[in-house]
């Protein structure tokens, strides 16, 4: 049974390509066959984060318009055998795709993969229609400032209204010196407005710029970010795994472990 | 007094709840805080009519009854209003 889950913020900027990106990793590492979507038709990311935007021939508007075979679209990881990409297009507009032209894809593809990743772009428009349209679940992300909860809380609602209802939320760039301070709205002031269930928390980690800037994702690495990711893709898979303690601060032997995994 | 100042004032983090709150009611039931705030106001009329109150603290949301659910399928407005002093019961 292949899952289709999409994942959304709203706003920009929030880390949905990387959870996207280490999300998929995380599962694909775990022996899923997983294939990431990039969405975002105009600005496609994806490929940059996962390192693999020089293997690019064809992409997802190539596959709907019916100038090449999906197959020739789909680019393997150059780390997982399970994990695949299908890049967006840069130089089309969202225009370019429809909603039912997403859903038939998304069903020829959802046989052969154990979950389906569609990186949503940024906003409520067409893309974001385009995104959600064969999602069976969404991962929303969002960080604890006001205007992303407000962006997060807007599309929990269109999500709700399309009928996706698994819908489980990501706090991103945590910080817990900031929380102590009084100065950022704890995970559980983000619950408590969204009401939404919890099914990661990540920190702020600069380890997260060091893996874009090499087009690796961190999931699975010691760095605290990276075990944060490894804990959503077990959430996914449906097991029960604490939560890390991010309102604690960065531990030391977490910052020394960060340090080893650099390299 | 400066020490005093500092201890009452809200830390951003409450302001940020406080704020976020006021503004998803209006978000989901599509109601503007200016319409919000004068429902308020209008409800604090008829109330002083008859009881002395504290307009100063009272809160008015739109909240679901029952269960923590985030649909407002049965929206209810409830008011939070602080009375100072019973006294006045003869009506005008």
């Amino acid at each position: 049974m292949s899952e289709v889950i999409v994942v959304t913020s709203g706003k920009g900027g929030v880390g949905k390509t990387t959870t996207t990106a280490n999300v998929g990793t995380g599962l694909a590492a775990m022996g899923k066959k997983v294939i990431l979507i990039d969405t975002d038709i105009g600005l496609r990311n994806l490929d940059v984060v996962m390192g693999l935007e020089n293997r690019i021939v064809y992409n997802l508007v190539d596959v709907v318009e019916g100038s090449c075979r999906i197959k020739q679209a789909i680019i393997r990881d150059k780390r997982y055998p399970t994990l695949f990409l299908l890049p967006s297009a840069q130089t089309r507009d969202k225009s370019a795709v429809t909603p039912p032209q997403m859903v038939r894809m998304i069903s020829h593809l959802k046989d052969q993969f154990d979950y389906i990743l569609l990186d949503c772009p940024a906003g409520i428009e067409q893309g974001f229609q385009n995104a959600i349209a064969g999602a069976d679940r969404a991962l929303v992300v969002t960080t604890p400032e006001v205007s992303a909860i407000r962006d997060a809380d807007r599309i929990i609602g269109l999500l709700e209204a399309h009928e996706i209802h698994k819908i489980d939320l990501i706090i991103n760039r945590i910080r817990g010196d900031m929380i102590k301070r009084g100065d950022m709205m704890s995970s559980e002031d983000v619950v408590d407005i969204l009401s939404l269930p919890l099914i990661g928390l990540v920190p702020d980690d600069e380890n997260v710029v060091i893996a874009t800037n090499q087009g690796e994702p961190l999931v699975g690495t010691g760095t605290l970010a990276g075990r944060a990711y490894q804990n959503i893709c077990n959430r996914v898979l449906g097991r029960e795994v604490p939560f890390l303690d991010l309102e604690k601060g960065v531990s030391f032997w977490a910052k020394v472990s960060g340090i080893f995994h650099r390299g | 007094m400066v020490f005093k100042n500092l201890l009452r004032r809200k830390s951003s983090r409450e302001i940020a709840k406080d704020r976020l709150k006021i503004l998803l009611i209006s978000d989901r039931v599509n109601c503007s805080p200016e319409m919000m705030e004068m429902i308020k106001n209008d409800i604090a009329k008829v109330i002083s009519k008859y009881m002395k109150i504290d307009t100063k603290s009272m809160e008015i949301q739109i909240t679901k009854t029952g269960s923590k659910g985030r649909s407002l399928k049965n929206p209810t407005l409830y008011a939070n209003i602080p009375i100072l002093d019973l006294m006045n019961h003869e009506i005008p």
